[in-house]
């Protein structure tokens, strides 16, 4: 499977001291790929523990003692999503994050298409100027849009729009990159007998690019996604009103009011991560896909 | 990585599958028109906007009153908070440059080792995953599970408990400033080891079992393999794995925000917070545009290196 197992794993041990003999001098990779593990597992699974811990034993006595007197309650997070909000947060969450993962991927990929297979003037250097713009922070668009919008005379900021916007057009260099290039891969002999039979390029798009570049497409709209949905400094900036704001927003609130009451504060942490958990599990193929493409290419 | 598709690059580019007639070409504006839109109202139009407003008050994020350079000047020479050059040095810029040198070299060689460690094992995929982990959790639960960790309170906090076992008194390490800084920066390290390791496992992977064996049989030892070896054969890998990591330094917020809000005082900030606080909070507009920029300068390097790389293969092809 792997260069290096090849050549560890060799002939097979023969005897039951020849076993020993393996087992213990290859302890020590054992013993430190466990640790790491620990270190990787049990500060989430505190966490978690104290989420569903009662607040009085959370005080008392720490989440390991579980071990000793377990008791579990599912108050803490009856109690942030209704009292204190997570509820309409994690809903702001949803509207935030669907619009602002389907809008990009659907211009990025328009966009990428007429950078991989439409003759025009200017095309290459259009994706150079693309290319540079993956590397503009977010931090250049907040003082100008956040001007542009309060003027706009519409309700961008205290409605989902602003932040839409804003999500959209700072995924797009990125999508537009990845897309771009997966798309010059496909075989041109398809999209050439398609022009050749006289279709459109809306049809080339429909009909052989997109389904050809599923792969490619639910990557980046995984990415994109996730982003989103685990989004702080955007939401701050362009979702000022606290009605339209997402969980991440709102558990920085619960921290300036709940400083130390772990039981809650656990509770929302994971309300935030149930959703990402779900699709790290599931899709976890085109996740680390989309994060290959990202940094390799 | 692209070597192997020049053709169908440059095909679409001959005249014969261009619109009949040539020239102007609509199909290319509406497929490209929406991004176009987009990517000049919210990314050229506010670059343009900010770089012009860092020489300027900028109340109320408008053009105010003129005001030459010296927000710039401020930036580099007065404000403590920002970037305090003497021994040692402190503020938010150095905190950047602590966080490049420690947080990128050590989550490299981090992800290495792993990487190399979990070829052997026939637990690697469930461990890489464990590892990979925090890439896909919001910076913000990163942060409250790490608060809850270094909480001074052992009774709660599991790092003070450990301490607690080895008679070692609670320690606040998010609240002195001597320590608040190597704390985030393990937390950073913690969250992206993982990535790293994916990345650098699937390049030693392409390694010719040859090469090691040959090592092996000339009585190389697993240390020399790894140093002599490994790491050179997957320096390509590195050094994109370690920009990647630059970046998101140079882009690091949400963690600080949560975990410190820059402090104490303002020990822990970083570019990014200095520009969030001083523009927003503050309402310094002018001085934030003049952060925003230097974010978008530490960038440039990379974004020219990007644009070169992807001109040449253009030519190449």
């Amino acid at each position: 499977m792997t260069a290096l197992q090849d050549t560890t794993v060799k002939a097979p041990p023969r005897t039951l001291s020849e076993r020993l003999v393996r087992i213990v001098g290859r302890s020590p990779v054992h013993i430190i790929l466990g640790l790491i593990a620990l270190v990787w597992l049990v500060p989430s699974i505190g966490l978690l523990i104290t989420s569903f811990r009662p607040s009085a034993d959370m005080r008392a006595t720490g989440w390991w003692t579980v071990l000793f007197e377990p008791r579990f309650t599912l108050a803490n997070y009856e109690r942030v999503i209704t009292a204190e909000d997570m509820g309409s947060a994690f809903l702001n969450s949803v509207f935030i994050t669907i619009p602002s993962t389907l809008l990009p991927l659907v211009i990025a990929s328009m966009a990428a298409f007429a950078l991989a297979w439409v003759k025009f003037p200017f095309r290459d250097t259009i994706f150079l100027v693309i290319v540079a713009m993956l590397m503009v922070p977010l931090q250049i668009g907040f003082i100008p849009l956040v001007a542009a919008m309060r003027e706009s005379g519409l309700p961008l900021l205290t409605t989902y729009g602003g932040v839409w916007l804003a999500h959209t057009a700072f995924a797009l260099p990125f999508g537009i990159f990845l897309l771009r290039n997966f798309f010059i891969t496909l075989p041109k002999d398809l999209v050439e007998a398609a022009r050749i039979d006289g279709a459109s390029n809306l049809a080339i798009f429909r009909t052989i690019i997109v389904p050809l570049s599923v792969p490619a497409i639910a990557a980046y709209g995984i990415f994109q996604f996730l982003w989103v949905w685990n989004d702080l400094l955007m939401a701050i900036i362009y979702a000022q009103d606290a009605r339209i704001q997402p969980m991440t927003v709102e558990v920085t609130r619960l921290l300036g009011t709940f400083a130390t009451e772990w039981s809650l504060l656990a509770a929302a942490a994971f309300l935030i991560m149930i959703v990402p958990l779900i699709v790290f599990i599931s899709l976890q193929r085109y996740f680390v896909q989309g994060l290959l493409a990202g940094s390799v290419k | 990585m692209t070597a192997e598709s020049p053709a169908a690059d440059t095909t679409p580019a001959t005249g014969r599958t261009s619109t009949p007639g040539g020239g102007f070409n609509w199909a290319a504006v509406l497929f490209l028109g929406p991004a176009a839109l987009l990517l000049t109202a919210f990314l050229i139009y506010p670059t343009v906007y900010t770089f012009f407003l860092s020489f300027n008050r900028g109340r109320g994020g408008e053009f105010s009153e003129w005001v030459g350079l010296d927000n710039w000047v401020n930036l580099f020479t007065a404000d403590p908070n920002f970037l305090r050059l003497g021994f040692p040095p402190s503020g938010a810029l150095w905190n950047n440059v602590l966080w490049i040198v420690f947080y990128v070299s050590l989550t490299v060689l981090l992800g290495l080792i792993i990487a190399v460690m979990t070829t052997r094992v026939r637990y690697e995929a469930l461990l890489k995953a464990v590892v990979f982990l925090p890439q896909a959790i919001a910076a913000t639960s990163l942060a409250i599970i790490w608060r809850f960790v270094y909480s001074p309170d052992p009774d709660t906090g599991l790092l003070n408990s450990l301490l607690g076992v080895a008679n070692v008194g609670p320690v606040s390490l998010l609240g002195s400033p001597d320590t608040v800084n190597w704390a985030l920066i393990a937390v950073g390290i913690w969250g992206s080891v993982g990535f790293a390791t994916v990345i650098l496992s699937a390049a030693i992977k392409g390694i010719s079992s040859e090469v090691l064996e040959a090592a092996r049989v000339d009585g190389a030892s697993e240390t020399q393999i790894f140093w002599r070896i490994i790491v050179p054969m997957v320096s390509l890998p590195i050094s994109v794995v370690a920009v990647t990591l630059v970046v998101n330094v140079v882009k690091l917020f949400d963690l600080i925000f949560v975990m410190t809000a820059g402090g104490p005082g303002t020990s822990s900030r970083v570019i990014a917070y200095s520009m969030y606080f001083e523009a927003f909070p503050q309402g310094r507009f002018g001085y934030g545009a003049a952060i925003a920029m230097v974010m978008l300068l530490l960038l440039i390097p990379i974004m020219i290196f990007n644009v070169r790389r992807f001109s040449a293969e253009r030519v190449q092809m």
